[in-house]
């Protein structure tokens, strides 16, 4: 491609760090020395580097890591090595929050100010930052070029998926290695003493401590806070690799049998069957098929994929190796959001592991099996979590969700039949190939199979995430986790689901069960609130997420969001336009708009816990505010 | 027949499959892959759309044109949505009319429609009523937009309703491009891209309500790779680009759309042979333009015919006076 490049030159540090992931540039076109002979009669493009496009967010990814910013030389030699015409990529750049475009400091501090944190301490930890002065401009006006890039700064950041040890924080560190971070307990004078340049001390995530430890019941989370998550002798001496040569000696028709039978359904919030999906990829003609492992769990609230990938991350592995094997992948990435940084070194250390040991490869346990798995970072947005949108972002494009159909199953990932799961839909693979599909869906009801993960937050003594079987009572759940006695509201599902009222929560833990009850159990997310919290806050709160979070590329959503907290902030401070009837009808307009026509289950969900609060809390009608 | 003007790519030689579906109680029999909203032409069942263009790859982001297909959760877009055997579809139900009045609103609150053409009477079909969301809210500093933090915003003053509004974009002497115009339809984006020109000098950047297109770091496009072909002129559907004679009538008030004769001719300037579409004003030219059903350009034109017809009307070459220092 004939591309227009600036003369902006890239600093030695950053061509260090994009040739470390891309290898040095093999050619003049593609930012090499002149000189050589053959220079004028070859011209690199084509398919060669269109296939090469799905390095950009990597590419992209590693100047961040290393100077902390993407600058002008840094983004146009990203654009020389992988021929990415320059506006492209800076509509990529421009696209993810955790990507900055402008100058910032090489330790950046950023504090989760989302609902799960926001009543456990996350303001009086931003209103001692605030008083620091070091805040990360969000909106332009303030001159950055003259930043010390030695003097840490501070943003707000949407949910860090830390809600158990709230009030959470990333501490990103670029240079190389980037370090990162992710710091829960964080109290005002620690975060001060951060940006004074303290030593982050130990990510939170590296001891798993579960509320339920020891309980022989656990099925998913067995294995958790036992095994020793950096080793397969470790992994292997608790039950580990047992199954996948099993499955290998069943086939791949038996083992979509024994998931179908299982009716085991997706666990990231859609639940759709897992033994149909599979199924319908394994039957593809096209070729080849990939393998997602959906780890970009990003919904407020939500965490417990965190603790899967932390505390067993072979499981993981072994369980995508299944899957691949019976679906006919042989090829699996595992898409995990930014701000897990350790379930990232531990998933990539349990791949190399099981590499090194025959398990991922061209050759699996010697049995002519072929797969391997990548891991693809996100880069800070929650729409990426959307199977399509996470689709183009692994394609080095912005994550900006795809139409249906046609669906993933059909045409996924580079246009080839694809399948998604999430992280713990994956682990049921292993239970399930154990005990069988059959004996399996004995568990939970008759609709709702096997046990489910759900992530405890807010007003709860003991938060963290629980094993239940489904069908399991919700007030159950609460009296295990120790939820405070003057309980107001429980948020089921996440920022995409819907408020319960303290008197609402005998409702069985099923999907059938909240279906009836107009509820969704969504991620899992269990977030109570008690007399103390400001309701009205954490909606404006979930409504501000939305807005962040839209992706902006179809109407409904880019205005609905908007529409819809601006509307709330005039109920909030009762500055309504036409009177607060007026104003939550308007609302109502906005939220029925946004659900029947945007693209995607953003938009289309982002009225649901508002919708909720209103008409189930009683909020700004006077009924419950 | 169907509603496509041009087809992109290899002509299609398959033989379809004949599938039948309902419209509004209309049964309709079309080819297999057929989009609902080409069925509905077929129907005579006027659908409005605003990011559609039939000579761009649909990218049904405008959500103008949902309509209802009767089993599904959500309504579909007809731009894009290809009919299947035996669909129930209704173009005019409630729902449709409700989502379609809302993205109507939700775009007149936020954008300057005002050189939309029909928008005035879309508005009107829908009683649409934008001004509820509040007056709009201060305009923004130039590059204010285009600086703004993907995942951040500034809330909106409390009674106001946000918008886009800026300052113009005046980089050249060619075009404007006025982004408090714009409603992220993307067909500039394509047109630039690889449904036209190949030059991708533009995409869409940042994210939410701040997402806007822009060059890379927002450059002035004199700094881009902008060839000045103007083809994102030729597919923007509500004047936010702008050819600078255009923009500059418009500013003086001398611009008359309704005294304006088009006079098709053939461009003088290469072998291609481009059909070009002169708008004439008071015997002078106004504006070039390619008709978008001609099957050689599909509307597009290359920088000589957009803009190179000063010479017709301009004082002759040897009546100008030199150069200084010439």
């Amino acid at each position: 491609m004939d591309i227009k490049l600036s003369q902006a030159a890239a600093a030695p540090d950053e061509r260090a760090a994009v040739d470390a992931l891309l290898g040095p540039p093999d050619s003049p076109w593609v930012g090499g020395a002149r000189g050589a002979a053959r220079d004028a009669h070859t011209a690199v493009g084509g398919r060669v580097m269109r296939e090469r496009r799905h390095l950009l967010v990597p590419a992209l990814q590693t100047l961040q890591a290393r100077i902390g910013w993407i600058s002008e030389g840094g983004l146009i030699y990203v654009c020389e090595r992988l021929q990415v015409p320059p506006a492209e990529a800076w509509g990529v750049a421009t696209f993810y929050a955790l990507l900055a475009t402008s100058p910032r400091p090489r330790r950046v501090v950023h504090v989760c100010d989302d609902v799960g944190c926001r009543s456990r301490g996350a303001k009086a930890v931003l209103a001692a930052l605030e008083a620091t002065g070091a805040a990360i401009a969000h909106e332009p006006a303030a001159d950055h070029m003259h930043l010390d890039a030695e003097r840490p700064g501070w943003m707000h950041s949407p949910c860090l998926g830390l809600c158990d040890q709230a009030p959470a924080a990333l501490v990103t560190d670029a240079g190389s290695p980037c370090d990162e971070r992710l710091l829960g307990h964080v109290t005002p004078e620690r975060a001060r003493a951060l940006l004074d340049g303290a030593a982050p001390g130990a990510d939170a995530t590296s001891v798993t401590v579960l509320p339920q430890q020891g309980d022989a019941s656990l099925v998913l989370l067995a294995r958790a806070g036992v095994v020793d998550p950096t080793s397969l002798e470790s992994y292997r001496a608790h039950g580990g690799y047992v199954e996948l040569p099993k499955a290998i000696d069943r086939g791949a028709e038996a083992v979509i049998r024994e998931v179908t039978a299982s009716k085991l359904v997706g666990r990231g919030g859609a639940a759709f069957p897992t033994g149909r999906k599979w199924d319908a990829v394994r039957t593809q003609t096209a070729t080849p098929h990939y393998l997602i492992c959906n780890a970009d769990e990003s919904e407020p609230g939500t965490f417990k994929d965190r603790v899967l990938l932390t505390a067993d991350p072979f499981a993981i592995v072994e369980s995508m190796t299944i899957a691949a094997f019976a679906t006919g992948c042989e090829k699996g990435f595992i898409y995990l959001r930014a701000e897990y940084p350790l379930a990232a070194q531990r998933m990539r250390h349990a791949i190399d592991q099981a590499r090194a040991a025959q398990l991922l490869g061209d050759d699996i346990l010697g049995r002519g099996v072929r797969f391997d798995i990548e891991i693809r970072r996100g880069a800070g947005a929650y729409i990426c979590g959307e199977e399509t949108a996470l689709f183009e972002s692994i394609e080095g494009k912005r994550g900006e969700p795809r139409s249906k159909p046609p669906f993933p199953v059909h045409s996924g990932l580079f246009g080839k039949p694809t399948v998604v799961n999430n992280v713990e839909t994956l682990a049921n693979v292993l239970p399930i190939l154990r005990m069988g599909g059959e004996a399996y869906a004995k568990t939970g009801t008759s609709q709702s199979t096997g046990t489910r993960l759900f992530c405890l937050s807010g007003a709860v003594a003991r938060p963290g995430v629980y094993e239940l079987p489904f069908g399991a009572s919700l007030r159950a759940l609460l009296e295990q986790a120790g939820a405070s006695p003057r309980l107001r509201a429980v948020l089921l599902g996440g920022a995409a689901g819907v408020f319960l009222r303290a008197d609402e929560i005998d409702l069985p833990l099923s999907l059938e069960g909240a279906r009836s009850a107009d509820a969704t159990l969504g991620s899992g997310v269990v977030m109570a609130f008690d007399d103390d919290e400001d309701l009205v806050d954490i909606v404006l709160r979930l409504a501000a997420f939305f807005r962040d979070e839209s992706c902006g590329q179809c109407v409904p959503c880019r205005v609905g969001t908007v529409r819809q907290e601006e509307a709330l902030h005039r109920l909030a401070r009762g500055r309504t336009l036409a009177g607060a009837p007026g104003e939550i009808a308007l609302l109502e307009e906005i939220g029925v708009a946004m659900r029947d026509a945007s693209i995607c289950g953003l938009g289309q969900t982002a009225y649901a816990a508002v919708e909720s609060a209103v008409k189930r809390l009683g909020l700004f009608t006077g009924a419950g505010a | 027949m169907t509603a496509t003007l041009v087809h992109l790519g290899r002509p299609d030689r398959t033989i379809k499959a004949r599938i039948t579906c309902t419209i509004d109680g209309h049964a309709v029999t079309v080819d297999e892959g057929t989009t609902i909203l080409a069925a509905c032409r077929t129907l005579g069942i006027e659908i409005p759309t605003l990011c559609f263009l039939e000579t761009l790859r649909p990218v049904n982001v405008c959500r103008l044109c949902v309509v209802e297909v009767e089993g599904a959760r959500v309504l579909a877009p007809s731009c894009s949505r290809a009919t299947e055997a035996g669909m129930v579809v209704h173009t005019k139900s409630e729902r449709v009319r409700h989502a379609r009045r809302l993205v109507l609103e939700f775009l007149a609150s936020s954008v300057d429609l005002s050189t939309t053409p029909g928008m005035a009477d879309l508005l009107a079909e829908y009683a649409c009523t934008p001004a509820r969301f509040g007056p709009p809210a201060p305009q923004a500093l130039a590059g204010e937009r285009d600086a703004a933090v993907a995942g951040h915003h500034a809330a909106t003053e409390i009674g106001f309703a946000a918008t886009v509004a800026q300052p113009v974009k005046t980089d050249n002497d060619l075009y404007v491009r006025d982004y408090a115009k714009c409603v992220l339809c993307y067909k500039c984006v394509e047109a630039c891209g690889v449904d036209h020109q190949n030059t991708f000098a533009i995409a869409v950047a940042g994210r939410g309500f701040n997402a806007r297109i822009s060059t890379e770091l927002a450059v002035p496009l004199t700094d881009s790779a902008c060839v000045y072909c103007g083809n994102c002129i030729a597919v923007c559907p509500t004047g936010a680009l702008m050819p600078r004679a255009e923009f500059d009538m418009r500013a003086a008030g001398t611009w008359d759309e309704t005294v304006q004769t088009t006079t098709d001719t053939i461009c003088p300037y290469c072998g291609v042979g481009c059909t070009l579409s002169l708008h004439v004003q008071g015997n002078t030219i106004v504006k070039a333009t390619s008709p978008l059903e001609n099957g050689i350009t599909l509307g597009n034109l290359c920088i000589k015919g957009r803009f190179g017809w000063q010479f017709v009307q301009g004082p002759r070459p040897v009546d100008a006076a030199p150069p200084a220092g010439d």
